[in-house]
């Protein structure tokens, strides 16, 4: 876990789940065959890296914004309508990430600077107006964008599921297009999340917990805040629309549900409360136990309910039933914030590695 | 010598109300001034208007003969104006040790390196450490500061000022609040500064004994003007200090 930060997460329960959860991404296609299980897996490492620069902001410098999943959607609409604009080579591919990045870069840096002056409340404010009128932007944009519908495109040929790159499959799997793919989204946010863990424990990176803990007095200090939470929000930014790139590779799919949907930040924030805030282990963590609870739960439940209703037992059907799940989903939110209120990381850290009280 | 701290005509109006009034006052290197005066005298207020968290109204302020009337409080802390907060001002839920590292990382003027650990920097690491143990605070380097007592919480507030290594120390009563056995560990800090002759000390306080045995020279404000200043005995000794900061009327003292 030290690799390359110097900062090992604490706690051994820590460490080994965190151990768990990377080595069951990293040989997913290999331990769970099958198309739902890789896509649930492909989600997860995306939503990891979300998440995780969602928390160099929210944990870290302790800046709440709600323009995240904009930053994601800049990244999945650069990458989608370069593909299905330019047709489906690298250069597009690059191309549409590059703009991307720098269209990114330019919104951070606008919403940063003007609005990082004022008080949290209105920069959180500032960051909804923002993400909402870019999100009816992609929608009324119907002729570029696509509109509701979204963009299908395809992707460069290697990634493609009919590449074949061996004749025989690997350990029992297609060695095709997709199982690049998902390697090139593993990578790409293993690369992306260890910069991201560099970052916040590096001397910027306590400069920003500093800002998060008393920005008066880091100010007082001799730092300048207004432009560590700036560069903070172009870093986070970065990390977003990497993701969203990812993303939209990843579906070869763009639109706004997938893409823009408040409902994924929203996703994100819990995710980011899960695992628990200012700690990018948290990010790995709850990422990947929303997005499994998410695409299990429902299969879970409807057996769960099958059995119910098979033991002829009353309401039990209906409560379990797999519509239900995000009832239960909500339920279980609610009792880990109530009582693991850092999250799965500050449940599982010893108390005596940080003093804390 | 020059004065490291100047302030010329200093006033800052709120409303009608004039709480720091045409304050003109000069600080040099190797000097303990002692600011006092009744509770409401404006001497909170003058030190805000030096380091910056105020902006005066009328008058300039100098460090170094630049003027930095129009600098924000962290350019000011930049030129070598060190503060510490009469209320305890730390990052709470960071350690004892970050604390101080984050102080020193801010003289060193490591402001935005990102691609490096923050252990990679030895360097700042064991200055910090230095500085720590200077104060006592060694043991507890790996506390969370909001668990720390009142006492080690000032001190530490202390330790962070003293990494900033600033040419002006601004106290405002450090010695608040604390348990009578803490006191002397923080005068005796204070005391150990003055050693330094490249060193210029401000202090506000209310114990007159704290003062007798510190400064060098007193200065007094009423009502937001300067009334007395001068060597300490002396101005203790003053009629004007005697009626407006002791409330002893002339004639009647002891």
């Amino acid at each position: 876990m030290t690799l390359l930060s110097g900062d090992p997460s604490r706690g051994r329960a820590l460490q080994i789940l965190v151990t768990l959860v990377v080595i069951a991404l990293v040989f997913a296609p290999f331990l769970f065959p099958g198309a739902k299980a890789m896509n649930t897996a492909a989600k997860t490492c995306v939503m990891i890296l979300l998440v995780a620069s969602y928390d160099v902001l929210l944990g870290y410098a302790g800046i709440v914004s709600f323009a995240h999943v904009m930053f994601f959607g800049v990244g999945a609409y650069g990458v989608g309508l370069a593909l299905y604009g330019l047709g489906a080579g690298w250069g597009a591919l690059f191309a549409g990430l590059g703009l991307a990045i720098l269209l990114s870069l330019a919104l951070a840096l606008a919403i940063g600077l003007f609005s990082l002056r004022v008080q949290s409340i209105f920069f959180a404010m500032v960051t909804l107006a923002v993400a909402y009128a870019f999100n009816v932007l992609a929608s009324q944009l119907s002729a570029f964008t696509g509109g509701e519908d979204g963009r299908s495109f395809k992707v460069p040929a290697v990634l493609q599921p009919g590449f074949r790159w061996l004749d025989h499959p690997l350990f029992g799997v297609q060695a095709n297009g997709k199982l690049l793919s998902y390697y090139l989204v593993v990578f790409v946010v293993a690369a992306a999340f260890l910069v991201l863990l560099r970052i916040v424990n590096s001397p910027f990176g306590r400069v920003l917990q500093a800002i998060r803990e008393n920005p008066f007095r880091a100010e007082a200090l001799g730092y300048r805040i207004v432009f560590h939470r700036t560069i903070a929000t172009c870093v986070s930014a970065l990390g977003a629309t990497l993701a969203g790139g990812l993303s939209a590779l990843w579906l070869r799919y763009v639109g706004p549900d997938t893409a823009l949907s408040f409902s994924i930040q929203v996703d994100v924030l819990v995710m980011v409360v899960v695992g628990g805030m200012g700690s990018l282990w948290g990010a790995v963590l709850g990422a990947a136990l929303f997005v499994v609870a998410e695409s299990y739960l429902q299969d879970g439940m409807g057996a769960l309910a099958g059995l119910a209703a098979n033991a002829g037992l009353p309401l039990l059907p209906a409560l379990f039933d797999p519509h239900r799940w995000l009832l239960w989903l909500g339920l279980a939110f609610v009792l880990a914030v109530y009582f693991a209120p850092l999250g799965i990381v500050g449940a599982l850290t010893p108390p005596e590695g940080k003093g804390r009280r | 010598m020059s004065p490291s701290l100047e302030t010329r005509d200093l006033t800052i109006r709120f409303g009608g109300h004039v709480a720091v009034d045409h304050v003109t006052c000069a600080f040099r290197p190797g000097e303990l001034t002692a600011i006092v005066g009744p509770n409401g005298a404006g001497k909170t207020t003058y030190f805000n208007l030096i380091s910056g968290q105020l902006r005066a109204s009328d008058g300039a302020v100098l460090i170094e003969g630049e003027d930095v009337t129009r600098l924000s409080a962290p350019q000011r802390t930049r030129l070598g104006l060190g503060r510490a907060f009469q209320l305890t001002n730390l990052f709470p839920r960071l350690t004892v040790a970050e604390n101080v590292r984050l102080a020193v990382q801010a003289e060193a003027g490591v402001h935005y390196d990102m691609l490096r650990p923050w252990r990679a920097r030895g360097d700042l690491i064991d200055k910090a450490d230095a500085v720590l143990d200077s104060v006592g605070l060694g043991a507890k380097r790996d506390l969370q500061a909001a668990a720390l007592p009142h006492g080690d919480q000032r001190k530490l507030e202390v330790a962070m000022m003293m990494a900033l290594e600033p040419k002006v120390y601004m106290f405002d009563e450090p010695t608040a609040g604390m348990s009578v056995d803490e006191v002397p560990v923080v005068l005796d800090l204070i005391a150990r500064l003055k050693d330094d002759a490249s060193k210029t000390i401000l202090l506000v306080e209310h114990k007159m004994d704290v003062v007798r045995s510190l400064a060098d020279r007193i200065i007094v404000l009423t009502n937001g003007q300067l009334v007395a200043d001068g060597e300490p005995a002396a101005v203790i000794a003053s009629p004007v200090v005697q009626e407006a900061y002791l409330g002893i009327a002339p004639g009647k003292a002891a």
